[in-house]
């Protein structure tokens, strides 16, 4: 491929004007690159994190075997999900016998302690009734008549993969936490992580909430399935939110959500049928977005901020300060979920960034409100526009027509980043063409160190890489 | 060391399942014996509930076939996912301006809402390709790859195709490839075999045609292969008219009737428009092996002698000038690679066609199969193998991980969804699709690479960190 930014055709030049910008903005029908997939696929991600659970497709196995290779690519580790492998025939007389002899077949051999059931798009399409099969999948004694297992539908052509996410985690809880106890509570705070790729992250969370001395319970817990130590020995299933923990899950003493937009579903299961305690915090990404989750458990919990993440702080405010010049004034684009966003315009904010196109191909109304309020607070967010439901083909208009110095997103932009010949600075998922950028967290004060040291470096290498003879010197 | 393969050790390993599952899956795993004849059953049903590797028609058809074909736009028609998850996967790579000579590395969709599985899509199709040829004027095509609902809810996209194909005047080709149609990816190819033949071969004519045209076929230029490939074909003095599909382009497809012989590397994916050629054109075709000296050695010698003495006098200069070359190659890396033993599980061809660049660096391959072959595949796989070769057909994760845990190889080539299994296990593993994102593997550009690449697996030194000092008393396998 040649480099876009290096080639001369009229096409090319075309593509790169105002009148080009104004005919794919008037799209309506055709999708084109976007940073968004369906649900299922978060539904895999939320099961993983239950311990001893196997993840079970109802449906195409196709899709298994693309969500698989899709999270194994990210995360560099095995990811196993088994389907029940729907053909032709399924699709005429609907998916019972296969959904009963997959049950039978995956619990002989994977023997888990539980399955979580979601669905493909065939399956929605042709109407299967998941609980009437499982049902009877126990009537036949295919499975245990108590064998646990959730299920959640989530058809692919409605929302995206984190709603699929949000239902497979409502599924959880539905189909196997015990009823609510009155008003006890087992004294656990229970902190969602969301749509979370990041293992490093989940280790954050919970290094933070343990540091308060807060008994807490990670639901789901996904860390190890995307990090797990290599011992020589495999093992299928990584240790997870323990189904215990899970079941006990309507007596905790609260709910914290990592990220609002992934847990919609949840949150109001949640806090309004089950009135629980609950409070949902723009993901932790920056030192404010950092302080307030750690004021939100303090409010919830009563318990007070350690002087080691105190210390940690200082150290994360130290480091905005030592590197604030090179991020300053900086005009940046980004793309990604909407709750990576939101903690990502934040961060910029912090550090005098100038967030300017922000895409969201998953973004609904209340994100843009959101978001539009956030750009508000600060006299460096006047120039952010938020674009909900648009594609990377949109922002690659929005560069080459209102440039920026840097695009923050994930891997699927370094073609539009090298058409525009800026650096992407990869954040997010998928991260399928660098190492190990899934185990430095981007939250916390630890994670606003990382990034800030990402973002500052990337700039300096770039400058070294591209700036004149006379001015490559060794400070910077 | 492990066992050798035997038949205790497959009945062990599958008594695990349940009645039916274990006589199913029984059918699918042979150990090649003296004089034995290919027993094995395959191009079946996968059984529901065990983890397969095997994926779906559209994955056939878009993510194999059409994909890596680079100035048509190919559209994943139906809800977002099929899409993004083949968007980048498989690495076709392309020559050409992205976005105005190559749509390759793109993803387009139709991204089915609700609205479109209630009331249709056939509507928003016309609409999404009307939206696409206006943004890519360049484009020389479409083809509307469909996933599931698109076949379930009684589209017509046959005839939005028709319509279309007159109003933007370029060819749009519906493939129906929808994932729950046949069992594997292998129906897939056949759809878009099938599509190419209806749609595009044939439809125009070149001027130019000359005694040493030849297609390529079944390469889709996996990290360059296709072009180590050409290279190799065109120092001989053939003329690599176009290749299917890889860096391929519509103008190839559609004047490949008037070459004079058709090469085809991936039988199982592309078998089916070579043998319609040959009833329709009268085109002959010869399958090739270019992994490894011998066989690039052989397979020169035999594309050779289907033309005349010149290129069989060019086809003597290349392997004189190559040789020498490549047995420095084995000379650097077969000490460290004699005597390893393999165990490989792909698509296509790589179980069988990959086994003598192994044997070219010394090593052995024990164990060796399919994830969507036919009776054919196998038929060609026998003859390749020693006695006392596991074959396995289909084989289920649980399946692998156990007989490679059995049988302790020194190397597992394998996929994405098994790498980590077996790097976790401690055993070497190079991916065999995507070649661990390194390659190419073809020709003689790609043997140093693969040599070098199989040395590098079995003998990196950060297998021996796996055992903390701590832990003497466990012995990490």
């Amino acid at each position: 491929m040649n480099k876009a930014s290096e080639c001369n055709h009229p096409i090319l030049d075309w593509m790169a004007t105002e009148e080009y910008k104004e005919k794919n903005f008037a799209r309506e029908a055709l999708v084109i690159n976007p940073a968004r997939t369906c649900q299922p696929f978060g539904a895999m991600l939320c099961a993983l994190g239950i311990d001893g659970c196997l993840p079970f497709l109802h449906g195409s196995q196709g899709c298994a075997a693309y969500f698989r290779s899709c999270l194994t690519r990210h995360v560099r580790e095995p990811v196993p999900m088994v389907s029940d492998s729907m053909t032709e025939d399924a699709a005429v007389f609907g998916g019972q016998a296969n959904l009963i002899e997959g049950l039978k077949n995956a619990y002989a051999t994977y023997k888990p302690n539980i399955i979580a059931m979601f669905t493909s798009c065939m399956a929605e399409v042709i109407g299967d009734d998941l609980k009437s099969f499982i049902g009877n999948a126990r009537n036949q004694e295919a499975i245990p008549a108590d064998f646990p297992i959730a299920f959640a539908n989530t058809p692919s052509f409605t929302g995206s993969h984190i709603t699929g996410f949000d239902n497979m985690l409502k599924g959880l809880l539905q189909s196997l936490s015990d009823p609510r106890q009155g008003k006890w509570t087992n004294g656990r705070l229970y902190v969602v992580p969301g749509f979370e790729l990041y293992p490093a992250n989940l280790r954050e969370y919970r290094r933070m909430v343990t540091a308060m001395g807060i008994y807490m319970t990670m639901l789901p817990d996904p860390t190890e399935a995307m990090d797990s130590p290599n011992t020589g020995e495999y093992k299928m299933y990584q240790p997870g939110t323990p189904l215990a923990e899970l079941a006990d899950a309507l007596n905790a003493s609260g709910f914290i959500f990592m990220q609002k937009y992934s847990t919609v579903g949840t949150q109001k299961f949640v806090k309004n049928v089950q009135k629980i305690a609950s409070e949902a915090v723009t993901m932790p990404i920056g030192v404010r977005n950092t302080d307030a989750f750690l004021m939100t458990l303090v409010k919830m919990t009563g318990k007070r901020i350690p002087a080691e993440l105190e210390a940690e702080r200082g150290r994360a405010v130290d480091a905005a300060i030592d590197a604030h010049q090179y991020i300053h004034g900086k005009r940046f684009a980004l793309y990604g979920d909407p709750d990576l966003l939101l903690g990502l315009v934040g961060f910029l904010l912090d550090m005098g960034g100038i967030p300017v196109h922000i895409v969201c191909s998953n973004g609904n109304e209340p994100f843009r409100k959101e978001m539009e309020a956030l750009l508000e607070s600060s006299s460096f967010g006047s120039a952010g526009k938020v674009y909900n439901g648009k594609d990377l083909w949109h922002l690659r208009s929005l560069l080459l027509t209102d440039p920026v110095d840097m695009l923050i997103g994930d891997s699927h932009g370094k073609h539009i980043a090298r058409d525009a010949n800026i650096p992407l600075a990869r954040v997010g998922y998928f991260l399928p063409d660098r190492v190990h950028m899934h185990r430095q967290p981007i939250v916390g004060y630890q994670g606003a160190i990382n990034l800030i040291s990402m973002i500052a470096n990337i700039f300096i290498d770039e400058y070294d890489r591209n700036c004149p003879e006379e001015n490559f010197e060794l400070l910077r | 060391m492990g066992e050798k393969p035997n038949s205790s050790m497959v009945e062990e390993v599958l008594s695990v399942y349940p009645e039916k599952a274990q006589k199913l899956r029984a059918k699918h795993i042979v150990i090649k014996e003296e004089c034995s004849t290919c027993a094995i059953k395959s191009n079946m049903k996968c059984v529901p509930g065990l983890m397969t590797a095997r994926g779906c028609a559209y994955a056939g058809a878009k993510g194999v076939v059409w994909g890596p074909l680079k100035d048509m736009i190919h559209l994943s028609h139906g809800p977002i996912g099929c899409g993004y998850y083949s968007w980048g996967g498989r690495r076709n790579l392309t020559k050409g301006i992205l976005g105005v000579e190559s749509f390759t590395l793109m993803m387009f969709t139709s991204d089915f809402t609700e609205n479109n599985i209630v009331y249709g899509g056939d509507k928003k199709l016309e609409k999404v390709l009307r939206e696409a040829k206006e943004l890519f004027p360049s484009v020389q095509g479409f083809s509307v790859c469909s996933e599931c609902p698109v076949g379930l809810i009684g589209d017509d996209i046959e005839s939005v195709a028709r319509k279309m194909t007159k109003e933007l005047d370029v060819p749009i080709v519906p493939v129906r490839c929808e994932g729950f149609r046949g069992i594997s990816q292998s129906l897939g190819h056949h759809i878009a075999n099938d599509a190419v033949r209806d749609h595009l071969l044939g439809k125009r004519e070149r001027d130019d045609v000359g005694p040493y045209d030849i297609s390529l076929i079944g390469d889709y230029n996996i990290g360059g292969d296709a072009w180590a490939s050409k290279k190799i074909l065109e120092e001989m003095g053939l003329k690599v008219r176009n290749v299917w599909t890889g860096d391929g382009t519509v103008e190839g497809l559609m004047t490949a009737h008037q070459v004079k012989l058709n090469l085809i590397h991936c039988y199982r994916s592309m078998n089916y428009i070579c043998k319609h050629m040959e009833e329709t054109y009268g085109i002959p075709w010869l399958e090739f092996n270019f992994f490894g000296p011998t066989k690039i050695r052989e397979s020169i010698r035999e594309i050779a002698a289907q033309f005349d003495e010149t290129i069989q006098q060019k086809g003597e200069e290349v392997i004189a000038k190559y040789d020498p070359l490549m047995q420095k190659v084995i000379d650097q890396y077969r000490p460290r690679t004699e005597g390893k033993r393999v165990m490989l599980y792909v698509g296509g061809l790589r179980p069988r066609h990959t086994i003598s660049a192994y044997e070219d660096l010394g090593m052995e391959v024990i164990g060796t199969g399919y994830e969507f072959a036919h009776k054919d595949d196998y038929d060609r796989t026998f003859p390749e193998v020693k006695d006392g070769t596991i074959i396995y057909d289909d084989v289920t994760e649980y399946e692998l991980d156990e007989f490679v845990d059995r049988l302790r190889p020194d190397l597992v080539g394998s996929g994405i969804k098994e790498k980590y299994v077996f790097e976790k296990m401690g055993v070497p593993f190079r991916q065999m699709h995507s070649w661990d994102y390194s390659g190419p593997y073809h020709g003689y550009e790609g043997f140093p690479i693969f040599a070098r690449d199989m040395d590098m697996a079995i003998n990196s030194p950060t297998r021996a960190l796996t055992k903390a000092p701590w832990k003497k008393e466990k012995e990490v396998r």
